[in-house]
């Protein structure tokens, strides 16, 4: 999230797509019923389902699934092409000036430079012009038919909200109630904000899903001001918190990267990263990278980390591809894996395409299931015949159960949406045998380097000089792992006059002390500070508010440094003013950059300098064209799913993402509209947790069983009864459950012809309390985002028959 | 936000009521208390409700309750119908308003309204098994319970339900464990949107005013308040965006009452039969008083005799 | 010998006095059953009816014991009080004298019996009171069965439930009256008693109460 949880009520307009936050964050949701109740704010739900969120709204619009580009785009063409947008934040804060080359151009929805041989883009052309002093060239009157706002609009103009009903099959004045309402709030004086979850990252175009969003929010002036913000709502309590520790396969801690083959030494990788500004007087904050780095290098190679070996560098794994778990299932299936590792996973539930799955699991030679229940993975040998159809005795793999305290048998942090840290304390002793994850691993890593030390093997000097220099190296302490996620001073730290300002051993009060000299460690440095030199800060609990405005400063701890709404230097002006006195937070009092929060900027640099208010990027202002930092293109394109019941409709020529990854056989297994005309989706039940609470008996009771929502047409159609059981089968598999009919589902008028859609849950599976159920994932398919992988989970293609028996 | 009821001390308390503040016991009666305690109230918001269950939840969990898991019968609601374990229930609507033509997916809160006239209690026959507390809490004292099911039939809301495992009713208490040490009750503390809030009756009744502007300046003109006076109130009370059609919320009763029947039957029969009964006996009296036993004569047994000669 | 008033068991045992068979001991065993289980239902009935009267529960082990117990009393009663009814419905059937018998009942009250016309089996009072018990039982076992919520809740509404629990008592109200009337006019009539002791009464008895009975009982007598 750009902003928080709490800063949801300061929203005059909360809109929700392409998530659902009442039903998969009710506790976060309290801030939209809150926004509404105590500030009169307007909520609009755009979903292919009418759902809990919606209950709530007050405007909802359909959207047929995978559709959302187009409504967005919509959204933007409505925007520029009516000039309702807030002007001086898009001069000043976007690179709608900047003058992009002219070789970059965009023809029947291909970019230049598209090589259809390797199903990527040479994105050499995606760049800004730039002038002979090195910085880009800009025209701030925005006329210049190659700035990016000219661009910007031509891009978009085909998208009329005509063309939004043909696509996705939203009517007309549905659509631009909503384009109306986001107008609403480009102007400083009322803020919109926009909540997202999976039903916007699961499509093979969901990256471009987002960016979209982003640039009206960034048309409408709604980035770094309360109640603004691009908000992802994070699927479980603590993923921002794992994916901020770097279990990302091709991150490290704190989204540094992992290096590729093509780094061999640590200054080729700082080369590509340490990024110049691109304008006079920038600040260009990952100048800072090698800082982090090697504060990094500092805490997982300790004293074998110097300067010398290139701290550690060598070390380290070097990409030669992307590894994500899809990868990871294609190469298991493939059989060139030996063993897998699930640490609180379940793959065979939680991945696409659950029979190709179970093929892969059982040409393991073993598998560990780190887990507090016993998941559906751990038990995918076992027949259950038609829910898991395997004959245990062809399967060798060997599994190994090893129980795991849960959330609330230890002590630790929780990192929330908010990039909000906060710690919570042991409830209750373990379960008989069960021991924490930190006791499993360190027990796993010593039992192994014990292996290595006598008997050598491939990776031995990498896992050797790995520093594991913890009081009992079988029981890392909470306090020795946060003090290596904050960072320490090695030695004594002094600045430019000689004075210490931090002595050696002591924990770092901020990111801005690490240095790259291996003089400073620290695993994490988004979260340096959170256990500083007065403590874990986690730890507080002080809920007073004297803004008013939801900031909380001495609740937990919120990355980095303690800031609750990123960029938050742009809810001023160019001088430093607010936009309005309703949307005051930060501004520059004369001396400094002052408000309730902690500035995203230094906090030291007058308006005058214009320093742009986006830190992080080398231009200082935000993108609304993004050079060439995605894959699939600078502006959005409206793509079809790769499973769709419409040809592209906007680009005839364009059939799916034409960058996203696809396995050889996720190809052969796609489906076609002639077999299976009707659009599925998956969803998470607010009654559930994903596939844990299926064990949990009273779960279980509020949702016993899987079920799928569909319209009363298609019901009537399919001759399908309210209760009864029916078979929904896409190219890949097939599953039952019970037929929920319903009004909250239509039927969408594509291009003028009818296509239905059904909801599927994917909480079911064979194992727990639930009536069993197979894994919904065996209709769904592999192929991912072109940008993150992320499997197209949220739209595919589906037939359903009912079947014959007694209606519930 | 409504001030939420802040989290107890962890030290035991002494209960802020009980038996001496009774105002109505079932079968008997009993002196009301020289002092009433401020009437409290459970406030559901159906316009801010998301159908989450995790009062339904809550309430399992607080009350030590264990549901059966069920089976899907093409709806959200589970389990399909309050229960002896569900005291609490969500309660599901699509409803296609047609004024406006938009869809409305009304999720309402079903469980027991503590009314202020409550006719579970004026059904019940065993003395002391149903009470209502000055503060309008209307709690089953099981020990007391007979199982006979009268309080079902005497219920307007249709909530009580009987256990086939112990043959006692059982409705929800209001949490009146919980309120007795300060705390709200249990389905109030989880509901994560305040679409449940607790208080005084008159608190509740201020704050859904708030809340009813709010939704008349959404368009819906009929949004209310759901006290029905039939039933001389109730300390659960609702928000409605339509309260002029509370059927429509999973069929919430448009001014309740006591049944007539069951009026009639704990009211006037209950004295019409005794005294009936008490009639017949005295009648029977006094008439062997007055004109003696009806005596079988030496004559009567003669002209038997006579009648019967010569036949044996 | 289908106008006959005599029921197979009936017989005259001339002497001094004169003793007349009225009751098997099947139907006696039947009717003290039946009796048993009306007072008791009377008795449980009443305590959960009213609240000044739920200390009968105690006779029963308390309320629960007696919620419980009543309902199969009552199954109890229903099928012994069927056989009942099919052992005397037939000499019940109404006849034109029980109509003359029944409009002078001043003369009844006042035991005046020389002035009513001769009684068989049973007299129009007794006929009452044994259609009144058909009747009303009927309506107790039907309205019982729905208010019994323990098995026949659910297939019930609540409105139906309230109406038979309302009927329900209304008709045990008259059941206990009628049964007032019935001990009472057993009481008040002396030697009537013995009928259902010892299953006989006096020849006198016959003679005064149902003395064509006892005429058709010798005539018929072989």
């Amino acid at each position: 999230m750009t902003n928080s949880w709490t800063d949801i009520k300061n929203a005059d307009l909360v809109w929700i797509m392409g998530g659902n936050a009442a039903e998969a964050h009710p506790c976060g949701f309290k801030w939209v019923t809150e926004a509404k109740a105590e500030r009169g704010a307007k909520l609009m739900v755009v979903d292919p389902r009418f759902n809990r969120s919606a209950a709530l709204a007050d405007h909802y619009a359909p959207i047929r699934s995978g559709s959302d580009i187009a409504f967005l785009s919509g959204i933007v063409n409505y925007l520029v092409s009516n000039n309702k947008i807030h002007k001086e934040y898009v001069r000043h804060y976007t690179n709608a000036a900047f003058i992009v080359k002219d070789e970059f151009g965009f023809n029947d929805g291909l970019f230049t430079g598209y090589d259809e041989s390797k199903r990527s883009y040479d994105r050499s052309s995606w760049e800004y012009k730039f002038g002979p002093d090195g910085f880009a060239i800009r025209d701030m009157t925005l006329e210049d038919p190659r700035c990016v706002f000219q661009l910007m609009k031509k891009h978009f103009a085909q998208y009329t909200p005509e063309l939004v009903e043909r696509v996705c099959g939203t009517p007309k004045d549905k659509f631009l109630k909503v384009a109306e309402w986001v107008a609403s709030t480009a102007n400083g004086e009322r803020s919109m904000t926009i909540m997202y979850a999976l039903g916007w990252t699961q499509h093979s175009h969901g990256a471009q899903n987002i960016r979209t969003a982003a640039m009206i929010q960034l048309l409408c002036g709604n980035i770094g001001i309360p109640g603004g913000g691009v908000n992802a709502l994070r699927g479980h309590s603590n993923v921002q918190g794992i994916t901020d520790v770097g279990t990302l396969t091709a991150a490290i801690p704190g989204y540094l990267a992992l290096p590729t083959e093509q780094e061999p030494t640590l200054e080729s990788h700082l080369a590509k990263r340490t990024f110049k500004p691109l304008t006079p007087n920038q600040t260009s904050y990952w100048q800072n990278y090698r800082k982090f780095f090697v504060s990094f290098l500092k805490t997982q190679f300790g004293a074998n980390a110097t300067p010398e070996n290139e701290f550690g560098y060598n070390y380290l794994p070097k990409l030669d591809g992307i590894y994500d778990c899809i990868k990871m299932f294609d190469l298991m299936h493939q059989g060139k894996t030996t063993g897998l590792l699930c640490q609180g996973f379940n793959p065979l539930m939680a991945i696409p395409n659950s029979n190709k799955s179970r093929e892969a699991l059982s040409k393991l030679k073993f598998l560990v299931s780190m887990d507090p229940i016993e998941t559906d993975t751990a038990r995918f040998w076992e027949n259950h015949g038609e829910f898991n159809n395997i004959d245990p005795a062809k399967v060798q793999t060997e599994v190994f159960m090893l129980p795991v305290t849960s959330f609330a048998e230890e002590e630790g942090s929780v990192t929330n949406s908010s990039r909000l840290i906060q710690w919570k304390w042991k409830a209750a002793d373990p379960y008989f045998e069960s021991r924490t994850d930190t006791e499993i691993l360190s027990d796993l890593f010593v039992r192994m380097r014990k292996m290595y030390e006598k008997d050598g093997g491939k990776g031995k000097e990498a896992l050797l000089a790995v520093d594991w220099s913890y009081k009992d190296p079988l029981h890392p302490s909470v306090e020795e792992l946060q003090a290596e996620l904050n960072g320490r001073a090695l030695v004594d730290l002094k600045d430019a006059d000689g004075k210490v300002v931090r002595a050696a051993g002591q924990r770092l009060a901020s990111f801005g002390e690490m240095r790259d000299d291996g003089s400073t460690d620290g695993c994490m440095w988004i979260y340096t500070g959170f256990y500083g030199p007065t403590g874990n800060l986690a730890q507080r609990r002080d809920n007073a508010d004297p803004s008013g405005l939801g900031v909380f400063p001495n609740w937990g701890f919120s990355w980095p440094a303690n800031r609750r709404i990123q960029y938050n230097r742009a809810s001023a002006d160019p001088d430093g003013k607010p936009w309005s006195e309703a949307k005051k937070y930060m501004y520059w009092n004369g001396e400094r950059w002052t408000g309730p929060d902690v500035p995203d900027y230094v906090p030291t640099i007058p308006p005058e300098r214009a320093v742009g208010p986006f830190i992080m990027n080398a231009e200082g202002v935000s993108r609304l064209w993004v050079r060439g930092l995605m894959a699939d293109g600078p502006f959005p394109v409206h793509m079809e799913p790769f499973e769709s019941p419409v040809g592209n409709i906007v680009f005839p020529k364009l059939k799916g993402n034409p960058v996203a990854r696809i396995f050889k056989n996720d190809l052969a297994a796609l489906g076609t509209s002639k077999d299976f005309p009707i659009v599925g989706t998956t969803y998470r039940l607010t009654e559930h947790f994903h596939y844990w609470t299926k064990s949990v008996q009273v779960n279980a009771v509020m949702q016993p069983e899987f079920f799928v929502e569909m319209s009363e047409q298609l019901a009537k159609e399919k001759g399908i009864k309210h209760g009864q059981m029916v078979r929904i089968r896409s190219n890949r598999g097939e599953v039952k459950g019970k037929a929920v009919v319903t009004k909250r589902l239509k039927p969408f008028t594509i291009d003028g012809k009818t296509v239905h859609q059904v909801g599927l849950p994917l909480n079911f599976g064979f194992i727990g309390e639930t009536k069993k159920a197979s894994p919904i994932n065996g209709l769904t398919s592999a192929i991912g985002d072109a940008n993150s992988q992320t499997p197209e989970f949220k739209a595919f293609l589906v037939n359903i028959e009912p079947i014959a028996g007694p209606v519930a | 936000m409504f001030t939420p009821v802040p989290n107890p001390t962890t030290n035991p308390v002494p209960p802020k009521f009980g038996e001496q503040d009774l105002i109505r016991r079932s079968a008997s009666t009993v002196t009301p208390p020289a002092k009433r305690l401020t009437e409290v109230a459970k406030l559901i918001d159906v316009s801010k409700c998301i159908g989450c269950k995790a009062c339904q939840v809550a309430c399992l969990q607080w009350n030590n309750l264990t549901e059966e898991v069920g089976v899907n019968v093409g709806v959200y609601d589970n389990p399909h119908d309050l229960t002896e374990n569900t005291w609490t229930l969500m309660r599901y609507t699509e409803y296609e308003n047609a004024e406006s033509g938009n869809l409305e997916w009304l999720i309402r809160k079903d469980g027991c309204m503590h009314c202020a006239d409550p006719g579970c209690l004026k059904a019940c026959p065993a003395p002391g098994a149903i009470v209502q507390y000055s503060n309008g809490i209307v709690d089953f004292v099981h020990d007391k319970c007979i199982g006979c099911g009268y309080c079902i039939k005497g219920c307007p809301f249709n909530i009580p339900r009987l256990s086939k495992a112990d043959s006692k009713v059982y409705k929800c208490t209001l949490c009146v464990d919980r309120l007795a040490v300060g705390q709200g009750p249990a389905c109030q503390k989880a509901c994560p949107t305040q679409a449940i809030v607790f208080g005084t009756k008159d608190e509740m009744k201020q704050w859904a005013d708030h809340r009813i502007k709010d939704l008349k300046s959404r368009g819906f003109a009929n949004a209310g308040l759901y006290d029905p006076p039939g039933v001389g109130g109730t300390h659960v009370m609702y928000v409605l965006q339509h309260a002029d059609r509370p059927e429509i919320y999973a069929g919430l009763p448009n001014n309740p009452t006591i049944s007539p029947i069951v009026e009639v039957w704990k009211g006037v029969t209950k004295y019409v039969g005794l005294a009936a009964i008490g009639a017949f006996a005295v009648i029977g009296f006094l008439h062997h008083t007055i004109a003696g036993p009806n005596r079988v004569t030496e004559e009567d047994e003669k002209n038997a005799e006579r009648l019967t000669e010569g036949r044996s | 010998m289908s106008s006959s008033e005599i029921d197979a068991g009936d017989s005259v045992h001339p002497g001094k006095p004169v003793i007349v068979d009225r009751y098997t001991v099947g139907a006696r065993i039947n009717h003290w059953v039946t009796a048993v289980s009306l007072v008791l239902l009377a008795l449980s009935g009443l305590a959960l009816y009213s609240p000044s009267l739920y200390f009968l529960t105690a006779l029963f082990g308390g309320g629960q014991l007696t919620r419980i117990i009543h309902p199969w009393i009552g199954v109890v009663l229903f099928f012994s009080f069927m056989g009942l009814f099919f052992r005397f419905f037939r000499l019940n059937l109404w006849k034109k004298n029980d109509s003359v018998w029944l409009g002078r009942l001043r003369e009844v009250l006042a035991g005046d019996e020389e002035k009513l016309p001769e009684v068989g089996k049973y007299n129009a009072g007794q006929k009452v009171v044994f259609w009144s018990m058909s009747i009303l039982i009927l309506i107790l076992i039907v309205t019982g069965v729905i208010s019994w919520d323990e098995y026949f809740a659910r297939y019930f509404s609540i409105e139906q439930r309230r109406m038979a629990v309302l009927v329900h008592s209304g008709a045990a109200i008259v059941a206990i009256c009628v049964w007032i009337v019935h001990v009472y006019a057993g009481i008040w009539v002396r030697g009537t008693i013995g009928a259902m002791t010892r299953g006989q009464v006096t020849g006198g008895w016959a003679w005064r109460h149902h003395r064509k009975w006892l005429k058709d009982l010798v005539t018929t007598k072989r």
